[in-house]
């Protein structure tokens, strides 16, 4: 442990690290000194020139920005001259700034609206002609108005640095500087929008809010994004039951201020023209709308006879479901309906490597060890694409702490950019790259190891074994694709595997198996799209649980009209197994949450899975699934909890394994009623690829 | 694209110049050297840089931006730059300028139709003391009256109607 | 652009071999002592070399007076990375063309300063950095780099040392604050000229990274006399913490404008009126912008000083980069600020809030003004923008902009009042230019 370094901040104490900025400095003792173009875990810039300071014995005021603490130093951050220093600023950032607040989409959440308010810059002294730049639309997503650019860069660096794309530049100089994109007229990138939420002034706006509403007449609700599974936390901005926009401005949530562009810009599929507001029930050839009184005593009456005739029922669960309707779905099949033919799209062996650990604490990596580790290996997949949250923290981690970045993967990838090693392989080849960098690997001191598909069922195991011949501590994080994959797999929506991995009497059908058996009385697909890209239905009664009418609900014989995880309450695990709450943003008039469509079924049918509230659902879990015996209380409340590996897990030696391949712009059946994802023009990945 | 042997020669051994690794290095000199021979740098220009020293438009476009010298569209092929800063200004620099304005009717960074003269007041060019001062291209001219400007004009109009290249 | 003779007055050191014939080329270099300082070096320890500079007393001519010696000693001894000399041959700073003589006269003087910083923290290559439209100097430094190889004084094994080094000649396009030290290193990786955060400072973490020496070219051309005769000698022939002679460019309203080589400490009025002829037509002399338009003017009776960095200082103002802009009582003073201003506001790179801010506002208040537009409050205004920015920029052309603005509103009040109220500027009809 490096020694405290000591210092005075307006007369208050504070020891800090070797290394650490006076502007960070004094944030611990709860100063704020403001600032624009400082931006926590960015590169300094020193451009804007607002965190001015008075030091002893230093002649001119000081950036804290990009001041290191030195011990004994004495700061004062709020003198008459630092004041002074601090209005003058703001004066110059307005006098080019046009005084369009009333009609600016930062209105109300303006970094420089409220400097102005601090330090009263109200009356302009200058009345000179401003500097005109018409604006610019750079992409459907982002919109660029020069006049209001304050030239902090933060854009600039968030794109380079955070994201590693580095597609804003900036040209010109002096007073006729200005942020420019990649292709000249237009933007070329990831779309993620992280310009936008970092810009301090309205700037940079997105094709999905401006001018839409105002911030203050939003409610914010803080909740998990719905599309890929590395739970990143957006805050949705809701105006009239609309939602307008989804940011994480205030960093909180394991992101920080991450969001790719589904995070950001494609929560508006709940008020999708083709949402499904009804009921559907086929009659005559034709899917109809009916009402729920009618459509669930058609679905009733097929499963009391399915039960009756002890003619098999398949259940196909959902990779986006809450953790608290797969876990009731599974006990409702396997306890109500006696049915063992339980499956779910299933992208990556979750279950393999629980049983590969067999219980072992502290082998999962978390979130945050992705940013802390010392060394991560990134085995068959395109983490920029499929997983970006997770190549933000890993990029951090290398930019902050120089992590050290091995690559196996079958194509080029953005991490290739800095890695100390990448290795191409053939697809399928991927565990024998792995164990060809043991060498290198264990002159590491830790090792995260961060797998896709390519490694499933015995490989899982060989690659733990070889992880733990390394001779260093090795984590895992084996990848899955969608917004609750992993609570699907750990809730037990698996053929041969129940709750927690724990082995089933008798396993079932696999969901090819069910789609492909000839005497299913009744197949019942909640939130998933398993007909798609295939011909032809199942013999079956066939009922889907959906938002829209996707290949599987066209051909289906009832469709009820599911909420979505913006429209619900309930948690969803991480594909790091952290398990985080939703929080209800929305309603869409006609639809019923998962859990309560399950519930009415189970009360038509007298069956009883317990109780149906999601909160007593998940005390339930708590109490019974491995790995999940977490407080609940503090989960409600919204703390992000990691789940453990369950003692007794087994793998699942029935189904298949497959990852969608997602890109950034699509995320299976949902993406495509996103607006934004479809309007993007550019090939994804196309940035590091070329 | 193709450049002269001597253009060619140039960017080599500027190239070359540059520590291992760091090939960038070599932008900013090569962006002028090829607008000496291409006259402005052009889309095509942008490119061929951007592949020889494995940088991105957008940081070429950054740099071509912000430095005064580098243009986007070709200037005459007289280029008459009259410094109008303090000390050429103290001795009729501002005045040589409007001058040079009338003179060949047309404005800070105007070209003339034929093409044969372009004009742009500039700062400082490094020669205060012998002000007021002018380049031609690259050439100096110094303590420059209205009177000796127009018989340098004269003097260039003649010099290029005696050449046989267009 | 030399007066055939020198003036009298002038002591040469850095310009002796100016008026010779052929001068810019090796033999004319060699047979006037040149290399010989570098042959010296190589015989002394580095540390040796060091002291020599510092005895001298040299202080950089760049601008800011650093003292050179101390510079070098920056200079990390032992470093796994290689370390680079870059001469400052940006020459920007307007009234200001000293530099360029020295290139054009004697490129030999400025190759063997470098060598010799080279030989003293042990570099391995050296760039001179020349503003792009000193193309025509580019051919004559790329000669001589050309002949100092062929000689034997570049390239690998130098002399049989076993230093190896080289020089290579390095363009802008168009820039002066790519004459800011870290701009310029950014320019010279093919950067925008945007200057960088210190610390770290050049000596540890310059161009590519590694450790750099910077100078100006007149700096290093000083460098081979130092070695040659001793720094004491050098020291001696200007005043205290002063050492040698330097380069004054007197351009304006004098009747012999032109490059001097006057020792340190040489009586600015006497510069004006006995070396550089006295001014024009007999008029009277108003004031005087002793080192480059960055530099806070002076009034006439102000000007009876030292030129030697210390006593400018004290006088309000800065010797800057040596360039002396001498105005007689035909200039407009409000003219002059608003055409130094719109430099100054032309040539901000635009990183940081006050200078891009304070400069365009300031030329435009300044420019208003001239035009006849200006109101009684505009005047404390220009001087408050100015404060506002002393010393809270990124890097130093802020104060390079705001220092003068402040100091034609503080020193010449009354010319701003007889500009106001859309009274035409009082001096329009009297000027007369030559
Ligand atoms: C805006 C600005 C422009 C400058 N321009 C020049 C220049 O053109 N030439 C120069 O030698 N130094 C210039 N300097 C000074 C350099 O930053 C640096 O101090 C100098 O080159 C160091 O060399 P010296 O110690 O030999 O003076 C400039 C500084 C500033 C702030
Ligand atoms: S003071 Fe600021 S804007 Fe001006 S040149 Fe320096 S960094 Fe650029
Ligand atoms: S926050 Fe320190 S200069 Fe911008």
């Amino acid at each position: 442990m490096p020694e405290l370094i000591r210092l005075t901040i307006d007369g208050r104490d504070v020891e800090v690290e070797p290394g650490t900025l006076v502007i960070e400095a004094a944030r611990r003792v709860g100063v704020k000194i403001p600032s624009f173009c400082y931006y926590e875990g960015l590169s300094l810039a020193g451009a804007c020139r607002m965190c001015l300071v008075e030091v002893e014995k230093m002649p001119k005021l000081q950036t804290a920005c990009t001041l290191v603490a030195t011990p004994g130093m004495v700061v004062r951050t709020e003198t008459p001259q630092v004041i002074e220093a601090r209005r003058a600023m703001v004066e110059f950032l307005l006098t080019n700034h046009p005084l369009d607040c009333p009609v600016c989409d930062k209105g109300g959440e303006c970094e420089l609206q409220d400097m102005a308010f601090r330090y009263g810059a109200a009356e302009s002294r200058y009345v000179e002609t401003k500097y005109h730049v018409p604006e610019a639309r750079w992409s459907p997503v982002v919109y660029y108005d020069r006049p209001r650019c304050i030239l902090c860069y933060r854009c600039v660096r968030v794109c380079a640095e955070g994201m590693g794309v580095g597609a804003l530049g900036v040209i010109n100089r002096g007073g006729r500087s200005e942020i420019a994109p990649n292709y000249g007229d237009h933007l070329e990138c990831d779309e993620c929008g992280a310009c936008i939420d970092i810009c301090p002034v309205g700037a940079l706006t997105s094709g999905m809010y401006r001018y839409h509403t105002r911030p203050w007449e939003m409610n914010h609700v803080g909740t998990v994004c719905a599309f890929c599974s590395n739970g990143c936390k957006t805050t949705l901005g809701v105006y009239h039951n609309e939602i307008i926009r989804g940011n994480n401005r205030d960093r909180s949530g394991r992101n920080g201020e991450f969001l790719c562009i589904k995070g950001r810009y494609a929560a508006d599929f709940p008020h999708h023209p083709d949402r499904l507001r009804t009921p559907l029930v086929r009659r005559d050839g034709e899917l109809r709308a009916a009402s729920w009184a009618e459509a669930l005593a058609l679905v009733e009456s097929r499963l009391r006879d399915a039960l009756t005739r002890g003619a098999p029922i398949g259940i196909i669960g959902s990779n986006h479901t809450t953790n608290e309707e797969n876990y009731y779905l599974q006990k409702l099949a396997r306890q109500g309906l006696k049915t063992p033919h339980l499956d779910h799209q299933r992208t990556g062996d979750v279950a393999a490597l629980m049983a590969a650990l067999a219980g072992r604490q502290g082998a999962l990596a978390t979130m945050n060890d992705l940013y802390e580790a010392r060394a991560i290996l990134v085995a068959g997949a395109d983490l920029a694409q499929q997983h970006p949250l997770l190549s933000w923290q890993i990029r951090a981690n290398w930019r902050h702490h120089q992590a050290r970045v091995y690559v196996v993967t079958e194509g080029p990838v953005r991490e290739d950019r800095y890695a100390a090693r990448s290795l191409r392989v053939e697809p399928g080849r991927e565990l024998e790259g792995v164990l060809a960098l043991g060498e290198e690997l264990r002159k590491e001191a830790e090792l995260v190891i961060v797998f896709g598909d390519s490694i499933q069922g015995e490989a899982v195991a060989r690659l733990v074994a070889f992880g733990d011949s390394l001779g260093i501590p090795v984590k895992y994080v084996c990848l899955v694709d969608y917004a609750n994959s992993r609570g699907a797999s750990d809730m037990g929506l698996l053929p041969d595997l129940g709750p927690g991995y724990q082995p089933v009497e008798t396993p079932g059908m696999t969901l090819r198996e069910m789609l492909e058996c000839g005497d299913l009385a009744v197949l019942w697909v909640v939130g998933a799209n398993p007909l798609a890209g295939r011909s032809g239905r199942p013999p079956a009664f066939l009922l889907v649980q959906d938002l829209f009418l996707t290949e599987t609900a066209r051909v289906a014989d009832v469709v009820l009209p599911a909420a979505s995880a913006y429209e619900k309450e309930g948690t969803v695990t991480s594909v790091c197994g952290e398990v985080q709450r939703l929080r209800r943003a929305v309603s869409v008039e006609g639809t019923k949450t998962d859990l309560e469509i399950f519930g009415l079924l189970a009360r038509r049918l007298g069956l009883d899975a317990g109780p149906r509230s999601w909160e007593a659902v998940l005390r339930e879990i708590a109490a019974t699934v491995p790995g999940y015996d977490l407080p609940v209380e503090a989960l409600i409340a919204g703390a992000p909890l990691q789940v453990r590996p369950p003692a007794g897990a087994a793998m699942s030696r029935r189904g298949a394994i497959r990852s969608a391949r997602n890109t950034l712009f699509t995320s299976g059946t949902l993406g495509r009623y996103a607006r934004m994802l479809g309007q993007v023009r550019e090939a994804p990945g196309a940035l590091y690829r070329g | 694209m193709k450049f002269s042997d001597e253009t060619e020669a140039r960017l080599q051994r500027l190239m070359a110049s540059c520590p291992p690794g760091n090939k960038r290095s070599a932008l900013v000199p090569m962006l002028l050297f090829i607008q000496d021979e291409v006259g402005a740098i052009t889309p095509e220009v942008i490119q061929e840089v951007c592949s020889r020293l494995e940088v991105s438009p957008l940081e070429v476009e950054e740099v071509v931006s912000y430095y005064s010298m580098l243009r986007r569209k070709p200037a005459g092929r007289y280029h008459l730059q009259i410094c109008t800063n303090i000390s050429c200004m103290l001795v009729g620099g501002a005045e040589l300028f409007e001058h040079a304005c009338r003179k060949l009717g047309i404005g800070h960074q105007g070209v003339t139709e034929d093409g044969l003269f372009s004009l742009e007041e500039v700062e400082c060019i490094g020669a205060c003391c012998w002000g007021p001062a002018l380049q031609v291209n690259y050439d100096y001219y110094h303590n420059v009256t209205p009177e000796a400007f127009d018989r340098l004009i004269e003097q260039l109009r003649r010099n290029h109607s005696g050449r046989s290249e267009p | 652009m030399l007066h055939p003779e020198p003036h009298p007055a002038e002591v040469l050191v850095l310009t002796r071999r100016f008026r010779l014939p052929n001068s810019a080329s090796i033999e004319t270099y060699l047979a006037t002592q040149g290399y010989e300082a570098f042959r010296k070096a190589l015989t002394m320890a580095p540390e040796d070399i060091i002291e020599e500079v510092k005895k001298s007393n040299l202080r950089g001519r760049g601008g800011a007076g650093f003292p050179t010696g101390l510079k070098w000693s920056f200079v990390p001894r032992q470093s796994p990375k290689p370390k680079y000399i870059v001469a400052n041959a940006d020459e920007g700073e307007p009234g200001t063309c000293k530099d360029r003589l020295l290139m054009q006269y004697d490129p030999h003087a400025l190759l063997e300063g470098m060598l010799i910083a080279a030989r003293a923290v042990g570099a391995s290559a050296g760039y001179i950095y020349i503003r792009g439209e000193y193309r025509y100097l580019i051919e004559i430094l790329d000669r001589a780099i050309e002949e100092a190889r062929q000689h034997g004084f570049l390239g690998r094994n130098i002399l049989g040392s076993g230093m190896d080094f080289e020089i290579y000649t390095h363009s802008g396009a168009g820039s002066y604050e790519c004459g800011e030290e870290t701009a310029l290193l950014e320019s010279l990786e093919g950067k925008r000229g945007v200057p960088r955060l210190r610390p770290p400072f050049p000596a540890t973490s310059g161009a590519f990274g590694c450790p750099t020496v910077l100078n100006n070219v007149e700096t290093f051309c000083a460098v081979p006399p130092i070695i040659l005769h001793g720094g004491l000698a050098f020291a001696n022939l200007g005043t205290p913490k002063n050492g040698g002679t330097r380069l004054f460019a007197i351009s304006g309203h004098v009747n012999r404008p032109g490059v001097y080589e006057l020792p340190m400490g040489f009586n600015l009025l006497r510069m004006i009126h006995e070396v550089a002829g006295g001014v024009r037509g007999g008029r009277k002399l108003k004031a005087v912008i002793p080192g480059g338009s960055s530099c806070p003017v002076l009034r006439a009776e102000e000007c009876d000083l030292p030129m030697d960095f210390d006593s400018v200082a004290r006088a309000g103002s800065m010797l800057g980069s040596g360039g002396v802009i001498v105005m007689d009582e035909t200039t407009c003073m409000v003219r002059a600020a608003a055409r130094i201003l719109r430099f100054y506001a032309h040539e901000s790179c635009g990183f940081c809030t006050p200078c891009r801010e304070g400069t365009r506002w300031l030329s435009q208040i300044l420019s208003r003004f001239h035009r006849g537009e200006g109101r009684r409050e505009d005047i404390d205004l220009i001087a408050e923008i100015a404060r506002n920015m002393l010393g809270r920029t990124f890097c130093p052309l802020g104060d390079a902009a705001a220092m003068p603005a402040l100091s034609y509103v503080q020193k010449f009040r009354e010319e701003f009042e007889a500009h106001l109220e859309g009274k035409p500027c009082p001096y329009e009809e009297v000027a007369v230019h030559a």
